[in-house]
């Protein structure tokens, strides 16, 4: 992931909003402090009510932060007046969970919208709008109407609709959510592959850990209206710090509950030695038989991630044993007994 | 009776009454639409909150239409006389009509406007679009086929108004379906112009969804 050098393209300080009502106010953020750095691809992950759907608006400022300061590109957008806002907001795209195109306009006008608000010349328009067709794979709907495409084709026009305007952004609110699993695969591997070729900087808000785990290289955890963890997918996955991250790395996290009360070992394989047979090996080497309780792979960006949980021999020296050769193989191994009841 | 200043009658009848409905509706809108446009923006969670300017014109648009048409037909007729310089006629008859129909037309076009998904209104402002902008190049275009429906409603009932505009000499055919079918018992020549209003409002209407349809591209 580039630049973690150069300023982030992206900073939020301090940020918070609370909205106020007749029955009184809701916190919805509060202290977020976030850095994003051009070309990541950033997850905002977190429950729904969480606060996340807030943020990603506070970023292009259709919600307005009540504290604190977002600066984007260098820029503080709460010291832009409405006309500079509106010229930052164009090097911003964004995507929602309904689409949000319009229905009177054809799939080539949906993408020329932007580039009309901007004041190109209507023939570059739609120049324009037919290289995005292509990049998004739909040159044959240019003249098709929103209502006559399935969701992922609306999606993908939606995203063209975004990039027309070559933003230096692309924020994605819950973009795969209304999107069946082999549609929400495709459209994923869409905005990786724009990614790549253009450099462009994607925030990605879900509530799936799946969608985190496909496309993302950073991501932050939101829970009630707080940043609770935020780093590169790779260590929030393999070393969850907080509950919240747990709750999301292991969603039906009942597993626990369910194991006989013996002392166990939680194995977590970090995309280095995933592929060894260390099981087998420490089967071997120690003489001692093991009961595999839990297991999990997972594939991210090519290596292997995941976490094994054993249930140890009754006695004890042989127990220690298995730790040890475990540990001796870099694994990070922890001993869960304590939740055994 | 059917000789052919009777027939030419009704035949100028039936002109007269398009002229006003068609002309009234034209500058009904012209104050009704931008009217409905402002209702939606200014209130709250608009692209552009004026609540105070709202609830005026809330107000405004609610007295103006609890006035019975026939009542502000009579009480504006000072102000028509300044306008068009006389009381009587068709011409005479397109100030109250526009005084009735705008505030009328303010809440058709109102919710038209509110149909529209309030996630599109948020994708063109994240686009950087400007109120204006807005208005034009989304409010409008999106809720046409809506509108145009509104706008059918409209001339009808305009069309309406205008025939009760006869009892004070309005023109058109309400004036004759009054002087002939109520004061002179000629009932034959009151129920052809009934049948006639029918017939022009049967067109207005299916012209009008007409064209919503054609215009509609969601589904």
């Amino acid at each position: 992931m580039s630049g973690q050098i150069e300023s982030p393209i992206i900073e939020m300080k301090a940020l918070g909003k609370t909205f106020f009502s007749e029955n009184g106010q809701v916190t919805a953020l509060k202290n977020i402090d976030l850095q994003i750095h051009k070309g990541d691809i950033f997850g905002i992950i977190g429950m729904s009510g969480a606060g996340k759907s807030t943020l990603v608006r506070c970023i292009n400022y259709l919600e307005k932060p009540t504290e604190g300061e977002i600066w984007f590109d260098g820029k503080e957008l709460g010291a832009l007046d409405q006309k500079s806002l509106r010229q930052v907001r164009q090097s911003m795209g964004m995507i929602f969970q309904q689409f949000n195109l319009w229905m009177q306009r054809t799939a080539e006008g949906n993408i020329c919208f932007p580039l009309e608000i901007a004041g190109v010349s209507q023939a570059e328009a739609k120049k324009r709008a037919k290289e995005l067709l292509k990049l998004v794979g739909l040159e044959d709907k240019a003249g098709a109407y929103p209502s006559q495409l399935s969701g992922g084709q609306k999606q993908r026009i939606a995203i063209a609709r975004a990039l027309a305007t070559s933003p230096k952004v692309l924020l994605c609110d819950e973009a795969t959510s209304a999107l069946d699993p082999t549609t929400t695969e495709s459209i994923l591997s869409l905005l990786k592959d724009i990614n790549k070729r253009l450099g462009i900087t994607i925030i990605i808000i879900t509530h799936e850990m799946s969608v985190v785990e496909k496309i993302c290289s950073h991501v932050a955890i939101i829970d009630q209206s707080t940043i609770a963890e935020t780093g590169s997918v790779h260590d929030i996955f393999t070393h969850p710090k907080t509950k919240a991250a747990e709750r999301l790395v292991y969603p039906n996290d009942n597993r626990i509950n369910k194991l006989i009360g013996k002392r166990c070992a939680r194995i977590v394989f970090d995309g280095s030695s995933a592929y060894e047979p260390v099981i087998s090996s420490m089967i071997l080497e120690c003489k001692a038989t093991v009961n595999i309780l839990y297991a999990d792979m997972k594939d991210i960006e090519g290596k292997a991630f995941g976490e094994l949980i054993l249930q140890l021999p009754q006695d004890e020296t042989t127990a220690d044993k298995v730790i040890y050769y475990l540990k001796s193989r870099d694994l990070h191994v922890e001993e869960v007994n304590d939740y055994v009841g | 009776m059917w000789d052919n200043t009777i027939i030419l009658m009704i035949v100028k009848g039936v002109f007269e009454t398009l002229y006003m409905t068609l002309l009234s509706t034209l500058l009904a809108y012209v104050i009704g639409l931008p009217l409905g446009i402002i209702l939606v923006i200014t209130e709250k969670g608009g692209i552009l909150p004026e609540t105070r300017v709202n609830k005026v014109l809330n107000v405004i648009v609610n007295l103006a239409r609890s006035i019975p048409f026939l009542i502000l037909l009579i009480a504006v007729l000072p102000l028509t006389r300044i306008i068009t310089g006389t009381t009587i006629g068709s011409t005479a008859t397109v100030v109250p009509l526009v005084i009735a129909a705008a505030p009328f037309i303010a809440r058709l076009v109102e919710s038209s406007i509110k149909e529209i998904d309030k996630g599109v209104i948020e994708a063109s402002l994240s686009m950087g679009a400007s109120p204006m902008q807005i208005i034009y190049k989304v409010m409008i275009p999106e809720a046409i086929p809506s509108l145009i429906v509104g706008a059918a409603i409209a001339t009808t009932t305009i069309l309406g108004y205008s025939a009760m505009a006869g009892i004070v000499g309005g023109g058109g055919l309400g004036t004759i379906a009054i002087n002939y079918g109520y004061y002179r018992y000629e009932k034959g020549i009151m129920i052809v112009t009934v049948i006639l209003l029918i017939i022009i409002v049967q067109i207005l209407q299916e012209i009008g969804m007409k064209i919503a349809a054609k215009k509609d591209k969601r589904k």
